[in-house]
Formats: structure tokens, C-alpha cells, sequence
């Protein structure tokens, strides 16, 4: 009998679970998840918490109503990966022999990385998002927040979908509207980017967004550190911003155990050297990395975990049958941009074609619309919640194709 | 496809003047790009322009973080070397895209 072992049971690892599940002979392969944690979160739905659009409960369901019948499920955590053994080593001692391994321990805020940030304020006036935790601490502050100056900051320029942020500062704008007190709330948008939007086309079409909201976009501030005593950031370069509500995207890192298994990249953010097509760990043949876990050069997004699920299947399938990995990974990830007031946009793109306008999925009839405001965008972004608790989780297959299609898209669109 | 003139070189831009062919660059031409954005280069200066081409060459992801772990420069003095917003100066001077993110 051989081990397959897969580390997370977020979207990717209970997504590849179900895959292999169906796939590999059960007479052959004993297959076996990792994960610290029993629950499971729709992490899309974080973005709704804090505006009471969704009920905190709603996002949250046991991971093991999504794992299928006959695999080994293991609630622990990984102290670190021996590849010289092909074991894995859990914070409880035990030792998990593998001939193939998956790893999907994703990424996760880390506020403590920057001085200031976690301080006295944290959960007071200070908030996160990505996080069940600090979305519903976020959602009571909301709840009764009276107005000021409410700063959203990006701490880093890698991070988990680098959309949200966008679609907070909208969904504010939104909100505050809609309870009469838009005029008492200065919305600040603070990036260490040159922009909220960097790709061209996306920056013609979308860039005066932010300006219709009346959102300010202080661009290129890469933060040091957060004063708590005066309630400012302070940028590397001596600028400072004031604040009276901060939500902030914290550095993210992966896993404390890519570090304990010195399996790490050269910017200590815990991402694992991965090869961007075949999804192979750089350094090791038997072990490949999906989701938020690798290096690859494209969005950490649940969208990308799912296409990367095709291809790694694949690939593992080749590399069990001796065989080249022939399949590969075009980096394309395709993410809803929440604007407020019942619309969204839509954005498709991979490693070498940015976001371009015109229909999706279909050309013509679409029946969404890519880089551009539509009240059916908006509702593909609520009906996808449904697709992701019952098709993508568990593996089946979305009418979305694998690979990036240019079907649909203006590539010179009259501006 | 633009193109900008600059004392000796003739290089292929975008509409912002970062190269579109990093194969074009010279050290040469870093000089006197930096010379017009008031910047006189120094060893340190190209020894930072050196890692962030090798780095883009090689197709991994390019921080203000990493530069601040290249043990060439902490972040403080790359913002000296480069002032305004470094990363996007800097990538400038040395011919590689402007950092983006995917949006």
C-alpha cells in the first residue's frame, strides 16, 4: 500500500482529496488529510461579515462533510517535513510516511510582523478582515461606529486575494451611504503600489471608480510601523497617516512548518519554490504545492487553487505512472470585484494576459461582464457560494475552462 | 511602441518609460537614465539594480521586503538610494516592468 498525504484541508487540499479519491485505486493508495483546524470557511464570505450582509455562522461548516468515505483524516498540526525521509513529523510526535505529498497549508495574516499593528488598538480600532475572527470583531465595530477618517491599508504587496482589499473600501462606501452617514466617513486607501489599479487596461476602465466614491488613494506607502499613542501609520519614508478605524491586509506568510522544514523562499514568507507550470516543488520530485502555498507569479485566490486542481492531478498521475508532467498550469485566476450598491465587476487573466473587457463566459451573450460594473456580476458572485460548497470542494466540474480562454475578449477595446 | 532618446541610447518604452525588452538595458544606459531622474549612481545603487534584473530574469516576485533581505541595503537606505517610490524607481533604472499587482 502506498501513502498519498495532503497538509490543509482548505480549499485546495479538500478540493485535490475529493480528485484523487475518485481517481487513484483505493486497493493501491491509502489517502490521508492533515489539518489543524475542524472547520472549514467560505473565505469569500469574510469580505460580507463586517457589513452585516452575511451572518458570521453562514460562512463556517465541519471540514469532514466534505471529505469522501474511505480516506484517513488526521485533526493535528505539522511540526515539519523530513523530504530526506519522505515523512512528515506532527506537533505530537507522531511520523506520516508518504511516497507522494501535497502541500496546501495556504497562507495567513500576520500582524505581528509589523511593530505597532497587533498593539493595544488591535480589535479596539484596529481590525483585519481575512479572518473569522477579525471579521466579526470588525462587523460589531461597524455596527456602531459613528464616523471619522477609516484607513485601509495593504502592509505588503503579496498577499490573499489581492481584490478584496478593493472590495472592502466599495462595500464601505456602500454601506455608510445607505445608513445616511457617507458624509461624516473620509475613506483612505493606502497601498504600497503605484495605484489601486497597476494593469493598464484595467486602470483606464476601472481607475475613476475610486474617485466616483470619493475613496483617496495614497499610493506607493509601504508601512513600517503603526503608532498606536497618535493613531498613524508611518510609512518607510517618514510620510504619516492618520486614522480613527484602521482595516488592515497584514503581511501574509505561509506555514510556520515550511520554515521548520527549511523549505522556504528567499523573502522568509514561508511560499514554497514551486515550478509555475507543472506545480512540482522545485526541489523535491515527490512532493507538489497547491494554492496559497507556492511562489507561483500569479493572484493567491481560491479561483487559482481550482484551476491549478486540474492540472495537478494530472501531474501527479504522470509522476505515479514514471511519466513526464506534461500538464501545465497557465496562471490563470478569475475574480469577482464587488462595487457596492448590487453590482460587480469581473476580472479574468493569467501569467501573461492581464484583464481585458468583453463577455464571459460566453462571447456576446455572456451572461457576465468582464471589467465593468453589472447587477449580473454581482449575482454570479453570490450564486457562486453555492458552487463552492457543493462542486468545487468536492471536486466536480464548473463550466469554467482550465485553461485561460480569449472567448469574449476585446483585446483593443474602443475606450 | 514608443521609443525614448536618452544621451547616447535609443531604447523601446511603454507609455510610462519602463523598457519593453529588458535586453536593451546597459549599464551604460542606467546612468544616464538615473542622471535625468536626478540620480547619480553608485556602486550600491548598481549592485541593487544588478539583484532586482536577476531576480526578474529568473521570474520571481519582486518586494520592497526582498530588497530589505538582499544584505545589500535595509529598506531605510533603499528609500535613500531612491527616493519617491523606490521599488518602481529602481525597477525603472534598471529596464525591467513597473511591479503590479494582477488588477
Amino acid at each position: 500500500m502506498k501513502n498519498l498525504l495532503i497538509l490543509g484541508a482548505g480549499t485546495a487540499g479538500t478540493m485535490m482529496l475529493n480528485k484523487l479519491a475518485r481517481t487513484l485505486d483505493p486497493s493501491e493508495w491509502h489517502l490521508t488529510i492533515v489539518d489543524k483546524d475542524e472547520n472549514h470557511y467560505y473565505q469569500p464570505g469574510f469580505l460580507f461579515i463586517p457589513f452585516g450582509i452575511y451572518e458570521k455562522e453562514r460562512v463556517v461548516r465541519p471540514k469532514r462533510d466534505f471529505f469522501p468515505d474511505g480516506v484517513e483524516a488526521i485533526f493535528a498540526e505539522v511540526e515539519r517535513i523530513e523530504p530526506a525521509d519522505n515523512t512528515v513529523v506532527l506537533t505530537d510526535g507522531r511520523h506520516l510516511p508518504y511516497d507522494v505529498l501535497i502541500v496546501a497549508t495556504g497562507t495567513t495574516p500576520r500582524p505581528e510582523e509589523t511593530p505597532g499593528l497587533k498593539g493595544p488598538l488591535w480589535y479596539q480600532d484596529i481590525f483585519d478582515f481575512y479572518t473569522y475572527e477579525g471579521a466579526s470583531a470588525l462587523a460589531d465595530k461597524l455596527a456602531t461606529w459613528e464616523g471619522g477618517r477609516l484607513v485601509i491599508n495593504l502592509a505588503e504587496t503579496i498577499f490573499k486575494c489581492p481584490i478584496a482589499p478593493l472590495e472592502f473600501a466599495f462595500l464601505a462606501d456602500s454601506f455608510f451611504t445607505e445608513k445616511g452617514i457617507r458624509d461624516k466617513v473620509e475613506i483612505l486607501y493606502v497601498t504600497p503600489l503605484s495605484g489601486a489599479f497597476t494593469k493598464p487596461k484595467a486602470s483606464a476602465i476601472l481607475g475613476d471608480l475610486m474617485e466616483e466614491k470619493r475613496i483617496h488613494v495614497v499610493s506607493d506607502f509601504y508601512l513600517m510601523e503603526v503608532d498606536n499613542d497618535e493613531k498613524k501609520l508611518i510609512s518607510y519614508d517618514g510620510h504619516e497617516v492618520r486614522f480613527d478605524l484602521l482595516v488592515s491586509i497584514p503581511v501574509n506568510m505561509g506555514a510556520d512548518m515550511v520554515e521548520n522544514s527549511e523549505m522556504g523562499d528567499d523573502d522568509d514568507l514561508n511560499f514554497i519554490p514551486t515550478d509555475k507550470h507543472t506545480l512540482q516543488a522545485r526541489d523535491y520530485d515527490n512532493i507538489f504545492v497547491i494554492g496559497d502555498a507556492t511562489n507561483v507569479p500569479t493572484s493567491k485566490a481560491g479561483s487559482v487553487a481550482h484551476f491549478e486542481g486540474d492540472i495537478l492531478l494530472k501531474n501527479i498521475l504522470h509522476h505515479i505512472h514514471g511519466e513526464p508532467l506534461t500538464a501545465e498550469f497557465d496562471g490563470h485566476a478569475n475574480c469577482f470585484i464587488e462595487t457596492g450598491f448590487g453590482k460587480a465587476a469581473l476580472i479574468d487573466f493569467n501569467y501573461d494576459v492581464e484583464p481585458l473587457p468583453g463577455k464571459f463566459p460566453y462571447p456576446v451573450v455572456g451572461p457576465m461582464s468582464l471589467l465593468k460594473e453589472t447587477r449580473a456580476n454581482h449575482l454570479g458572485k453570490l450564486a457562486f457560494e453555492w458552487a463552492y460548497w457543493h462542486m468545487l470542494l468536492t471536486g466536480k466540474h464548473i463550466p469554467v475552462s482550465t485553461e485561460l480562454s480569449m472567448r469574449g475578449k476585446e483585446v483593443d477595446p474602443v475606450a | 511602441m514608443a521609443t525614448l532618446t536618452y544621451d547616447l541610447h535609443t531604447v523601446d518604452v511603454n507609455d510610462e518609460g519602463y523598457l519593453t525588452d529588458p535586453h536593451q538595458w546597459s549599464l551604460e544606459l542606467a546612468h544616464e537614465m538615473a542622471r535625468e531622474m536626478g540620480i547619480e549612481l553608485t556602486d550600491t545603487h548598481i549592485a541593487v539594480l544588478n539583484f532586482l534584473r536577476e531576480r526578474y530574469l529568473a521570474e520571481q516576485p519582486l518586494t520592497i521586503r526582498r530588497i530589505g533581505k538582499s544584505g545589500i541595503v535595509t529598506i531605510k537606505e533603499f528609500y535613500g538610494l531612491f527616493p519617491g517610490g523606490p521599488l518602481k524607481v529602481s525597477s525603472k533604472i534598471a529596464g525591467i516592468p513597473k511591479p503590479a499587482s494582477c488588477v
